[in-house]
């Protein structure tokens, strides 16, 4: 039953020559068997994209090389093709997706091209057949309109829509095996959904392997028949999926369940994974994640571990598993570290009050750049915040949630509503008295790479807020507050005469959290935060920003699309479509019983790891219309499954019970 | 006695060195900034260029510093008058080639003259025949024989006087190395003559010698012998070249230093202001560059020309009529220039005041003016840097192109472009007169060359796309 389709031998990989080489694919071997989805699930750096780009031969140029090992596609040593057959075998045995869909085809060619030039390749299918190919394939990756589509450029497809011309591409080669480096990481949940619906109908049709690399925890767990984790470039674990999800063995395995927030955690920080991914420029004489391991003893510095059996089909990389060896008790898990306050602390007096917000863009055109039109990025947005207490606002990538954090901010000039800071109009303050106002409020970015200046050394940066808003009298003094505030986001102080490429992302964010707080402001808008980062890094920035509302009363404005974050974190929770709030309520009300179908296909959309607490998944047709030009009555009708006549008439009025509000015509 | 003489570009070429220096003091304790410079170094053709635009810059230095002699006069208390003919330092190194003039055209290493002339016979008579130079090889007894020998003689002189040098020089940079790596003299010697130090030195102590050996027979032969010949009215060509190279380096920097305040100060206002501000300043660049920029120069030249003509009483020497046409020359270069450097800029700006960085600042309650100068301005300088190396090159091409036309430095001032100007009437002369060419040719080429292959350097080290993982 069980045929192998590739196996991997001792493969290595160096990238660089010398002594400083990185390796970031070392002794890794593994099996995929035909017609089986294969998960490599790993953190950033760990080398599970070097392994797939290792084994189509793909690695960086000049300075990729295999340096060992070997890779079998059935019975071809991969490693040993000449290059011209090599070029056979991508595409038409083994083809690729790739994690950034808007990057990955060529702009200036139209799909049906792109997807038939794969065909003439690798089939030598011509004329009218080739067509015919193409507007199948089309159709089989759930394309509408397929005739229209074959014609069009890649600029005129949303992501989801690219993303699926890119699997026909992969499979008009009709390839045994598909390797899909984060194939959603770049998409919404609802079209993530969608495209994994997609890869699990394609792999019951065609029976080809699927090689699944990613960071997702949930996807593995909806996707994969085999799991195998990658860390600092060696695989440290590998099992049947549901006894992965039932019985993980390495230590770094569990670590990645327990760093994963959710609704249960809520009343204590979250377990973290101290440190970071090692380097993987030199040799290690004992066990990779030693240093990182809570139950780490001596054996684990001195002594590399084996690949052990734990069970059947259960390999695991770790002392604690070798039965030579009398490895001393595994650590009990209940010694969780101290709990914190779950509600918001503070007296609970109102802090921001937003009425009504409006930020829209006009549409210029034309030589007298003439507004033709309006983008109604926000168009009628209400919060309020309490002190103390932590606002969630969800959404998918352009429903206009970071324009409110910035309409807030009056980063963007409100179009009209008002926004009252301490019954301070926000939107009427100009000038020098909005600029002196900005201490109380402040901003966190997303993507900690791109928010430091990377030519200021990050005690400037600290400090530049400190000097604007002339906090601290002499330059000393605003030097030991840095040292201060490096030490209350977990840094030390000699760290602020170094440079932001420095420091791995984790740490710049806490940078970017000591930044913020330099001005001792009482609200932080952190627009998704931790979005950029791993799993045991998010969980060390979910823990600091809890202790730090605890400890200074602040509040927060939580932008981001991630739910499980949202449970864990917040208190109150608004989610977003179109620029409007369709849904507001308390985390507990709003995330247990959703009322507007757009939140309830939003929550059944987020992969689930625990197998029986998974719901149907809602599939929601199509992607989010244009801000330009929303549909008429309610926003969401054109997607909605219980959409009714009167809702394309009008827009719904606010209702709901209590302090849960909804906006939709099935909740009168 | 002797008066310092600052011409206009002495005084502004002082002031580019100041800057560079007072930049590359800032840049020796920022590693962002000396990280690229040092990618620049360690590159190949890089440390070679640097080697060869050093030698350039060394001696355009030492040819801007100007002066005047005293003129000696007979009573003692009177007032000193000075020579009307201003020096410069590198007249004094070359001594001899300045003075030694022939009458008229003479092939490089000739001792006779290029054209027959009719002599007076001692006994009477007239003979036509090729006169003996009055300088070069001017020491042979036998010109036709003993010149070969001579040449030998001498270029194994510099041979042999470049191999102590080379050698020295070697030894100098082994020593040095050796001392600051804390490693044994041989260990270091090896590791250099293996290339395998980060810094090529191999390389540079290469160039270094070549450089050497050219300098050495120069130094042998061009005081005997006219090396590149002499041009119509007798002056060496080889000194003329020389003195070209101020005019060149002049013309490629002095126009940068001027269009750079206007390119950097418009093009980040007009991407971070945007709105109106943004329009004017397009606007206008925009419609400067679509004048042709030749014309502009020349109206401004000759404009120029006729306001020197008819205040002959401001300048009191020829070199401050012709140094006023080279500044003016470089300013209007300069105004014709900017626009390509101030159009990425403004695209530049555009990108970085959307930035989270930038954005950070202004939630800081920063202004407008600290983050111009904080953070977008050290963020573009990449781009000027790069532009500014790429642009060098082409201006010393343009200032050839534009004195053949008529319209560039004025004729009585050195410059490869007036030396190719006249080549225009050797070329067509039988036999032809090639030298003036040649020589304006080679340095031209070997100056560009550098500075080309320095300016791929540049751009590898300093754009972020290029930059190697």
């Amino acid at each position: 039953m069980k045929q192998p389709l590739l196996q991997l031998e001792n493969l290595s990989a160096r990238i660089g020559t010398g002594p400083r080489a990185i390796r970031p694919v070392d002794d890794v071997s593994f099996t995929i068997n035909k017609g089986e989805t294969y998960a490599l699930l790993g953190e950033s750096g760990c080398g599970k994209s070097m392994t797939a780009l290792s084994i189509l031969r793909l690695l960086p140029q000049p300075h990729g090389r295999i340096s060992g090992g070997q890779v079998r596609l059935e019975d071809t040593d991969l490693t040993a093709l000449p290059e011209a057959e090599m070029r056979q075998v991508r595409g038409r045995r083994i083809a690729m997706i790739f994690q950034e869909p808007m990057t990955s085809l060529n702009p200036v060619l139209t799909i049906g091209d792109q997807i038939g030039e794969m065909l003439q390749q690798h089939l030598q299918m011509k004329g009218t057949a080739k067509r015919n190919r193409v507007l199948e394939l089309l159709d089989a990756v759930g394309i509408p309109d397929v005739k229209r589509r074959y014609t069009e450029y890649p600029h005129q497809l949303s992501g989801g829509m690219k993303q699926r011309v890119m699997i026909a591409i992969a499979l008009a080669g009709e390839p045994d095996l598909l390797i899909a480096d984060e194939p959603t990481t770049a998409l919404d949940v609802t079209i993530q959904a969608q495209v994994l619906e997609l890869l699990q109908k394609l792999q019951r049709d065609t029976h080809m392997a699927i090689l699944l690399i990613t960071h997702d925890l949930g996807i593995v767990a909806g996707m994969a028949d085999r799991v195998a984790v990658m860390y600092a470039g060696q695989l440290v674990e590998e099992a049947v999926r549901d006894r992965f999800f039932t019985d993980a063995r390495h230590p770094y395995s569990q670590r990645l369940f327990e760093s994963l927030p959710n609704v249960d955690k809520r009343d204590h920080a979250l377990r973290t994974i101290p440190g970071f991914v090692p380097i993987l420029d030199r040799d290690f004489t004992g066990c990779r994640f030693a240093e990182r391991c809570e139950q780490a003893w001596d054996t684990c510095r001195i002594e590399a571990p084996s690949w052990e059996i734990a069970t059947d089909h259960h390999h695991v990389r770790c002392h604690l598993e070798d039965r030579n060896i009398n490895p001393p008790a595994r650590t009990t898990r209940d010694d969780l570290p101290l709990a914190h306050a779950t509600a918001g602390t503070g007296t609970g007096a109102p802090l921001l009050e937003v009425r009504d917000l409006k930020v829209h863009f006009p549409i210029h055109k034309g030589i007298f750049k003439r507004v033709v039109g309006q983008v109604y990025a926000v168009d009628g947005v209400s919060l309020d915040i309490p002190e103390g207490h932590t606002q969630a606002l969800v959404g998918e990538s352009g429903c206009g949630k970071t324009t409110v954090g910035k309409g807030i901010l009056q980063l963007l000039r409100p179009t009209a509503g008002s926004v009252q800071f301490d019954n301070i109009e926000l939107t009427q303050l100009k000038g020098e008295r909005l600029r002196r106002r900005r201490t109380d409020f402040q901003f966190i970015f997303q993507d900690p790479y791109s928010s430091m200046n990377p030519r200021m050394r990050v005690g400037d940066i600290v400090e530049e807020g400190m000097i604007a808003q002339e906090i601290g009298n002499s330059r000393q003094e605003r030097r030991q507050r840095v040292d201060e505030l490096f030490a209350q986001v977990g840094l030390s102080p000699e760290h602020a005469h170094r440079y932001p490429h420095e420091f791995s992302g984790g740490q710049r964010q806490r940078i970017c959290i000591a930044r913020a707080l330099a001005v001792n402001p009482r609200l932080i808008i952190c627009d998704e935060p931790t979005s950029a980062l791993d799993i045991s890094v998010q969980a060390q920035i979910l823990n600091l920003l809890k202790q730090l509302q605890n400890e200074l009363g602040l509040s927060y404005l939580f932008i981001t699309h991630n739910l499980s974050v949202v449970s864990y974190l917040a208190d109150r929770v608004a989610v977003m479509y179109l620029g409007r709030i369709v849904e507001e309520g308390p985390v507990a009300s709003v995330l247990e019983e959703p009322l507007h179908p757009y939140t309830r296909a939003l929550l059944s959309a987020v992969p689930q790891i625990d197998q029986d607490s998974r719901r149907e998944i809602i599939r929601l047709e199509g992607d989010m219309p244009s801000p330009a030009n929303p549909p008429g009555g309610c926003h969401f009708h054109p997607r909605c499954p219980d959409v009714m006549p009167e809702c394309r008439e009008n827009y719904p009025g606010e209702t709901g019970s209590g302090d849960h509000r909804v906006r939709c015509l099935l909740h009168r | 006695m002797i008066m310092p003489v600052i011409l206009w570009t002495d005084a502004l070429i002082f002031l580019l060195v100041a800057i560079t220096t007072a930049f590359a003091l800032y840049a020796r304790r920022k590693p962002h900034l000396r990280a690229p410079w040092r990618h620049v170094v360690c590159s190949r053709p890089g440390s070679m260029a640097v080697v060869i635009l050093c030698a350039y810059i060394i001696i355009g230095l030492l040819d801007s510093l100007h002066y005047r002699l005293a003129l000696e006069s007979n009573d003692a208390g009177a007032e000193t008058h000075y020579a009307s003919e201003v020096l410069s330092a590198l007249d004094a190194l070359v001594g001899p080639l300045r003075t030694q003039t022939e009458k008229t055209y003479s092939a490089p290493f000739a001792t006779h003259l290029f054209t027959r002339e009719t002599i007076q016979q001692p006994e009477g008579g007239q003979t036509r025949e090729y006169p003996r130079l009055k300088y070069g090889g001017r020491h042979l007894q036998n010109p036709a024989v003993d010149a070969r020998a001579d040449i030998l003689r001498r270029s194994g002189v510099a041979l042999a006087q470049t191999l102590t040098a080379g050698l020295a020089v070697l030894l100098l940079i082994t020593l040095w190395q050796a001392h600051r790596r804390q490693q044994a003299f041989t260990t270091m010697l090896r590791t250099i003559l293996k290339r395998r130090s980060e810094v090529p030195w191999l390389i540079i102590w290469i160039s270094l010698s070549i450089l050497a050996l050219l300098i050495f027979l120069a130094a042998n032969l061009a005081t005997a012998y006219h090396v590149f010949g002499t041009d119509k009215v007798g002056e060496d060509v080889f000194y003329q070249t020389l003195k070209s190279i101020r005019t060149g380096l002049v013309i490629g920097t002095l126009t940068t230093l001027i269009m750079l305040p206007f390119a950097i100060f418009m093009g980040i206002l007009a991407g971070y202001a945007r709105g109106w501000i943004d329009d004017v300043i397009q606007y206008t660049y925009t419609t400067l560059s679509s004048i042709p920029g030749v014309l502009l120069i020349a109206a401004t030249i000759l404009m120029l020309q006729v306001y020197m003509a008819n205040h002959p009483e401001l300048f009191e020497t020829t070199l401050e009529r012709a140094d006023i046409r080279l500044l003016f020359l470089s300013i209007i270069l300069g105004i014709t220039s900017w626009t390509g450097l101030c159009r990425l800029l403004r695209g530049e700006s555009l990108k970085l005041r959307e930035a989270e960085y930038i954005q950070a600042a202004t939630a800081f309650g920063v202004r407008h003016s600290k983050i111009i100068s904080r953070h977008i301005l050290p963020n573009v300088m990449h781009i000027v840097l790069i532009t500014v190396v790429l642009d060098f090159s082409g201006l010393v091409l343009a200032e050839a192109v534009l004195t053949y036309v008529g319209v560039g430095v004025d004729p009585t001032m050195n410059s490869w472009g007036n030396m190719i100007n006249s080549a225009r009437l050797e070329m067509a002369r039988e036999p032809v007169v090639w030298w003036s060419l040649l020589a304006a040719f080679l340095f031209m080429f070997t100056l560009v060359l550098a500075a080309n292959l320095f300016s791929d350097a540049v751009r590898d080290a300093f754009d972020p796309r290029l930059r190697q993982h």
